[in-house]
């Protein structure tokens, strides 16, 4: 296998979070995509070795799940929420806008490899719709002129930072550790709330 | 009195709201201190008094949940905290998550020692990096500050807590796809009986709740039922997060007591937006049934929104005026529903697979009157006849559009297409005429 | 054997379709239904899988006292309760719109290509949409397409658009084999059956998924396009490969076999078999057989000859001499008897031994004193508290004893040991704990000793078992690998016993058998077994063989070379071809399995019957031409059928006097070889190059990688990991093979014995026990 010892060790000390080893299978194949950017065979072969599985048994999983790439996304991947809230609220136009601006289609890449485009459902931010998610930080409110933006910034290389999240758009890579459960000591950074959130502590501070 | 009782959210203002510091300072942990006090069956007691019901959608009563699980029986027990929060419309757990995760981490503390739990788990789906930071951190926050991990608080209670972060899909939060999801499966739902109280995560017995209903339990614990019941409704007491979402001049959060109505919380948020008026809505999520401009004064508590055909459900409420097209709203919401069914069984695989070719070409304006009829027949061939309620939600926007907007479907049949203008409904149309 | 009838089970009423019935407490509604005669149609149902709910076409209504559920209920997923009302698609118009409403859904994206589905005829979505389902699909839009068929391993074919997911397949992987080596992949519409990539669908027993889809998504590649179901005659019958004893179902075509099934037996296979006893059955149309009567000539070569030319040649070549009759261990019962009365009537002699493999006098005190007394069942591992496995791999030896025990241990944790060297796959999958002897081990009376063959292979073992056993009171069992080998000890093919498990040293016993053949005397002295007939061949002892069915190289290296000897006559009764045929001075064709009735006895003992399968065949069975032999030697065994064996063991039935005393052998302590050098241990993989698998590529491709089994520390002392070649040798010769770092004992090695590159006791003279050398190659 090509993972270093220190990989090796972190992956151990993934399955040592849960009282059987099975459990581990999300997180490593969250740690996979924070190494390579997509699910590897590699990466497969692996994790069936740590967890005592065959190499089925993990393709099984890492296919149900929507964030488990089997093909490499790009360095910022741009989720634009279509479900039909924020499709109603602009989400259609500015997935159109963007597509054609980068001249790729849904679950198509850059050719520089910087942006990725996916469809995306209800990511649980409704009140700040339309919403955009890159590389899974909420991008509040969008445009079709600030997605726009947004996507030259990638590929440029100085992305504008997310609405609720860090100072600096991390990249997929990055946030994949994240979600491995790896923390990158950002929590601290960003609002506590957006605006639509404190909503009615607003309105109550205000006696309504 | 004020409609509005900010209890989740009454210090999300404050900018380390979701740090230790900023939650303790409002006297937080001091609930979990004064449960590891009591028995843990009176906790129980307490919280099945309380009235409290799950916020996830079902509304199934707390405290009788926790007591289905066997005492004494010599298992492992577990709490799994379900924050999968995907339902379309739904969007309140994950700025509770983001602003004070602590509140959660104490319910979980009280809950899990009320079930005699010493292992948790919080599934929190994976598409929220910074919501994962913030409960990540608190966690981490809390073994340090002694109130996870071994002997909490000095009161010789352990619990060890692991956040679990899905990996994009909505069926995981159907509580049991979620434990096959967290035993490292594919997450699809399980046969029930055995439930989840009898054998749950790892066949052991395990409680299943949303972050809602665990987060408010510190409050409960702290401030007494007296003061829970005080709000609410007789069968749905105390308070809750309802999401105001889309044409609505001040979308967000309101904490209020159920049983609001959405005429009065529209009134709070400023009203639909500028110039125009409500067409339909969502109570709770688009598995819910849609409501229009005559349910403005349906309670918005459990038995309110069920007498008048829909669900209370997450209490998502998805605004849309009359800009927008019902057709392309149902069809999306349904090819969201193709796209997260989970493909165990035929009616749910097949089915949501078939209505969206069938709404696509209505609203292309292909066909005739009577494919509504047949839509309508497939509909509830796959309603009611599935392995779990994701079906059942694929149909409810579905049927119930039908009911209301009937001769919408039919004009673009005559119309050849959609009548509507998609521009017009777009946030950035609001900006342009504001 | 006995059929337990459970009483203490709690019995339970309800009504279906307006009618009573009474069933266990548990039962499913769907079966309850069945016992009525109501079919409710299903696909993901099956009474031997965990229930699944996914297809939901089995929708009924139902109520409980008076309670009624809102919606149908999936009748595979709930069972019965006291007060509860069924309503099927019979009675309620609820249950048959739903039951229609699915099968319409199952259909929207199903291809109709029924007349070129090799299921199409015999296949349950095609039966029950026309029992129930709508009469046309109102479906308009396009179907799912996938690219077709694509391989999931070499004999197994995957049609996805043809699938309806109703994961039997994978299910059964996982549950019954272990092998979940093939999964749902992907979600919703787009979910489907696959494998990963690199991975082949590589088990045992993948082809019950074949025979258990209820579509014709997963296709066999050798029946493929072969045939329609209802031009074949089906056959019950045996299996001839191993000595678990499946029920088969042999389907003929024109006189030709173009498929076989696993047919149903609750005490023995239930519904499933493996991969060999399902596919491998080339070999009897193999251009090798040999399809006439064969005489060596005096130029040296066989030249094809009448019945009675060979017969006459045959006679005249044993008449008055001292023969031996080494009778291979796939003999039915039948031929196996007709050989030991052979060896006893025509030619006066106990020198016959069905063991054409390693053996050991040890053993066959073993036979005599215990085996042929056996009485142990699949049931008794089903009750089972602790079974312990002696030099027997039930994976690789005998497949269907291996489900078993896998179930009992996915049920209730059944608690398995295994001396062997090393863990096995097979192991692993059972959990087994691995153990080097029996020196210690604590048994009750409900622990189950399962014994192969090849604990004849150490010295003092099967000592060891029978004190074991008597010391504990556990049950023991004897599983030989091959299909005839209970049954030819039952006959009497062996020096020792005759038929019925009477001592050859016991006049009482000779009695009985001379009073049943109505003879005057039978030889007296004990036989010679294999190695020693051999052995006498070579020196003059013994001037004459008779050789059926057997595989020299399957007994040692020297075998074939120990018959050479001019002056010894061979008699070779073959099915085919082989080294025994090349050297023999006249062959006899004999009948294969499907070309002839008998039967064979598993280990339990249980009789296996099997019918013609292949009804024209001309071929004859061993028995009547060994009778015919007789005949013409002048010393009748009056055996002219199958039918007339089995009337006379009937007859003689089993031994009830006093039995031969069990072995009394002292272990050898096995030498401590140097850092180069390793003990050799070996068994015979499944698939492997058995001659009865010749033929059928297809199967031959899920064999597994043939391998070197050593431990890490050897690896790492050789300076090799996994995949890299080692060598190993002995003074007759090597084998070079990749080493797999395994969980086996520091001072052993293991290879396949009689595989691919792999052929142990061809190779390097020995398979078990013998030191040899390992070198990085």
């Amino acid at each position: 296998m090509c993972y270093s010892s220190e990989q090796i060790a972190i992956m151990d000390s993934i399955i040592a979070r849960y009282p059987r080893k099975r459990s581990a299978i999300m997180p490593l194949l969250h740690f996979v995509q924070s190494i390579s950017g997509f699910v590897t065979p590699e990466g497969i072969e692996t994790i069936a070795e740590k967890l005592e599985l065959s190499t089925a048994e993990v393709t099984a999983v890492s296919t149900f799940y929507t964030q488990y790439k089997s093909e490499p996304v790009g360095e910022y991947h741009v989720g634009i929420c279509t479900n039909t809230l924020c499709a109603v609220m602009g989400g259609d136009a500015i997935f159109d806008a963007v597509s054609d601006h980068l001249d790729i289609a849904n679950d198509e890449m850059t050719k520089d490899g910087k942006v990725s485009l996916e469809r995306i459902e209800c990511n649980a931010a409704c009140d700040y719709a339309p919403v955009v998610m890159v590389n899974w930080e909420f991008f509040d409110n969008q445009t079709v002129q600030s997605v726009k933006d947004l996507v030259d910034g990638a590929r440029a290389g100085n992305p504008p930072a997310p609405t609720r999240g860090p100072k600096t758009l991390r990249t997929w890579k990055e946030n994949s550790a994240v979600l491995a459960g790896l923390s990158d000591g950002l929590s601290g950074e960003g609002p506590s709330a957006g605006g639509p959130s404190l909503l009615g502590l607003k309105l109550s501070k205000e006696g309504k | 009195m004020s409609k509005i009782s900010p209890v989740l959210s009454a210090h999300w203002d404050e900018a380390d709201s979701f740090t230790i510091e900023g939650y303790k300072r409002h006297g937080g942990y001091n609930a979990a201190l004064k449960a590891l006090a009591m028995e843990p069956d009176a906790v129980i007691a307490q919280i099945k008094d309380s009235g409290l019901r799950g916020r996830g959608g079902a509304g199934f009563p707390t405290g009788m949940k926790w007591s289905f699980i066997p005492q004494g029986d010599g298992k492992e027990h577990y709490l799994v905290v379900n924050a999968d929060e995907s339902e379309p419309g739904t969007c309140k757990d994950m700025p509770l998550l983001m602003a004070n995760p602590h509140v959660l981490i104490e319910g979980m503390i009280i809950a899990s020692y009320a079930i005699r739990a010493n292992y948790a788990f919080i599934y929190i789906r994976g598409e929220v990096v910074h919501v994962v930071r913030r409960v990540q951190e608190a966690i981490a926050e809390a073994y340090k500050a002694g109130m996870l991990g071994k002997n909490i608080g000095g009161k010789g209670f352990d619990l060890e807590l692991v956040l679990h972060i899905g990996a994009g899909a909505y069926i995981c939060g159907e509580e049991t796809a979620l434990l096959d999801s967290l035993e490292g499966f594919r997450g699809q739902p399980r046969l029930r009986p055995p439930f989840p109280a009898i054998a749950g995560l790892y066949a052991r017995p395990t409680v299943v709740n949303n972050v809602e209903s665990i987060a408010s339990v510190p409050a409960i614990i702290d401030r007494g039922n007296d003061w829970f019941q005080g709000m609410g409704t007789e069968k749905s007491k105390g308070f809750t997060l309802y999401s105001l979402s889309g044409h609505v001049t001040n979308p967000g959060q309101i904490e209020a007591p159920l049983g609001i109505t959405l005429r009065e919380l529209l009134e709070l948020a400023g009203g639909v937006r500028v110039g125009h008026s409500l067409k339909f809505w969502t109570p709770g999520g688009s598995s819910t049934p849609l409501f229009t401009a005559e349910h403005l004064d349906v309670p918005l508590d459990y038995e309110g929104v069920a007498a008048a055909g829909s669900m209370l459900g997450t209490k998502a409420l998805q605004i849309f005026d009359e800009t927008t097209c019902v057709v392309r709203a149902v069809l999306r919401w349904t090819e969201f529903y193709k796209h997260e069914s989970c493909g165990k069984c035929t009616p749910c695989r097949e089915g949501t697979w078939w209505l969206v070719q069938m709404i696509r070409d209505l609203e292309a304006g292909k066909g005739t009157p009577a494919d509504l009829d047949k839509l309508i027949d497939i509909t509830n061939n796959i309603a009611g006849r599935s392995f779990c309620a994701l079906a059942d939600g694929a149909a409810s926007p579905i049927i119930s559009s039908i009911k209301y907007f009937r001769a919408e479907y039919e004009a673009h049949l005559t119309n050849g297409g959609c009548p509507f203008d998609p521009a017009k409904s777009t946030l950035f149309a609001t900006v342009g005429q504001a | 054997m006995s059929t337990e009838i459970t009483t203490d089970v709690e019995m339970i009423t309800v009504v279906i379709d307006g009618f009573d019935v009474t069933v266990p407490k548990g039962t499913l509604v769907i079966r309850a239904a069945e016992k009525l005669g109501i079919q409710i149609p299903r696909f993901c149902d099956h009474p031997l899988l965990s229930p699944a709910g996914a297809c939901r076409q089995c929708l009924v209504d139902i109520e409980i006292n008076g309670r009624a559920f809102p919606k149908p209920q999936a009748s595979c997923t709930i069972p019965v309760e006291n007060g509860m009302i069924v309503k099927t698609q019979l009675t309620s118009e609820v249950a048959d719109k739903a039951q229609k409403g699915i099968m319409e859904l199952l259909l929207i994206n199903h291809p109709l290509d029924c007349p070129v589905c090799d299921k199409g005829g015999e296949c349950p979505l095609q039966n029950q949409a026309m029992s129930n389902g709508r009469e046309v699909s109102r479906y308009e839009g396009v179907k799912r397409t996938y690219e077709k068929p694509t391989a999931i391993s070499s004999q197994v074919l995957l049609d996805r658009e043809r699938c309806v997911l109703c994961a039997r397949c994978t299910r059964f992987s996982e549950e019954i084999a272990g092998d979940p080596f093939i999964t749902l992949n992907e979600r919703g519409a787009l979910q489907q059956v696959g494998i990963y990539e690199k991975d082949p669908f590589r088990s045992y027993f993948s082809g019950n998924t074949v025979q258990i889809c209820p579509v014709g998504a997963l296709t066999g590649a050798s029946y493929r396009f072969r045939s329609r179901p209802f031009d074949l005659v089906s056959t019950p019958s045996a299996c001839e490969h191993c000595a678990s004893g499946c029920a088969m179902r042999t389907d003929v075509r024109r006189g030709k076999t173009l498929r076989r099934l696993a047919g149903e037996d609750a005490e023995v296979n239930e519904e499933w078999n493996c991969d060999k006893g399902r596919w491998a059955f080339k070999y009897i149309s193999s251009k090798e057989r040999v399809t006439t009567p064969m005489v060596r000539g005096a130029d040296g070569e066989l030249h094809e000859a009448s019945w009675p030319e060979a017969l006459a040649r045959a006679a005249a070549g044993l008449k008055g001499k001292r023969a031996g009759v080494l009778v291979g261990g796939r003999s039915t019962i039948e031929d196996s008897y007709a050989y030991a009365k052979f060896a006893r009537i025509a030619l006066n002699t106990n020198d016959i031994d069905f063991r054409a493999r390693l053996h050991s006098d040890e053993e066959a005190a073993f036979l005599a004193s215990i085996a042929a007394q056996i009485t142990t069942t699949y049931r008794d591992l089903d009750k089972a508290d602790h079974v312990v496995l002696v030099d027997f791999e039930p994976e690789d030896e005998s497949p269907i004893v291996f489900l078993r025990l896998y179930k009992q241990v996915r049920k209730r944790g059944l608690k398995v040991s295994t001396v062997a060297p090393l863990a096995s796959r097979g192991s692993q999958k059972l959990g087994a704990t691995v153990l080097s002897s029996l020196t210690g081990l604590t048994l009750t009376e409900k622990s189950v000793i399962l014994v192969g063959e090849r604990a004849a292979e150490t010295i003092g073992r099967f000592t060891a078992v029978a004190s074991l056993a008597s010391s504990s009171g556990a049950k023991v069992a004897w599983i030989p690998r091959r299909a005839g080998e209970f049954g030819a000890l039952v006959a009497g093919a062996l020096g020792n016993l005759l038929p019925g498990g009477r001592p050859v040293s016991d006049a009482a016993a000779r009695v009985d058998i001379q009073t049943a053949w109505g003879v005057d005397a039978l030889p007296v002295k004990e036989g010679k077994a294999t190695w020693e007939i051999l052995e006498a061949a070579t020196d003059g002892r013994i001037n004459a063989v008779v050789v059926g069915g057997v595989d020299p190289l399957d007994i040692s290296a020297e075998a074939l070379g120990q018959l050479l000897d001019t002056s010894t006559f061979v008699l070779s009764l073959e099915i085919a071809h082989s080294a025994i045929t090349a050297i023999a001075d006249v062959v006899l064709p004999v009948a294969a399995v499907s070309e002839k009735s008998g039967s064979f006895l598993n280990w339990e003992g249980r009789p296996r019957f099997f019918e013609k399968a292949i009804t024209d065949s001309l071929t004859r069975s061993d028995t009547r031409i060994l009778s015919a032999l007789a005949d013409e030697m002048g010393s009748p065994i009056n055996l002219p059928s199958a039918k007339a064996v089995a009337r006379e063991l009937q007859a003689i039935g089993k031994w009830d006097g006093a039995r031969a005393s069990a072995p009394v052998v002292a272990p050898l302590s096995l030498p401590t070889p140097d850092g180069d050098h390793a003990i050799l241990n070996s068994w015979r993989e499944l698939l492997d190059l058995g001659t009865l698998q010749a033929g059928e590529e297809n199967l031959a491709g899920t064999a597994r990688p043939v391998e070197a089994v050593i431990s890490a520390a050897r690896a790492a002392r050789l300076g090799v990991t996994t995949g890299d070649a080692i060598t190993i040798s002995t003074g007759r010769g090597s084998i070079t093979l990749p080493a797999r770092i395994g969980e086996i004992e520091e001072s052993a090695i293991w290879l396949p014995r009689n595989s691919a590159g792999s052929q142990c006791i061809a190779n390097l003279g020995a398979a078990s026990g013998l030191v040899v050398k390992v070198a990085k190659a």
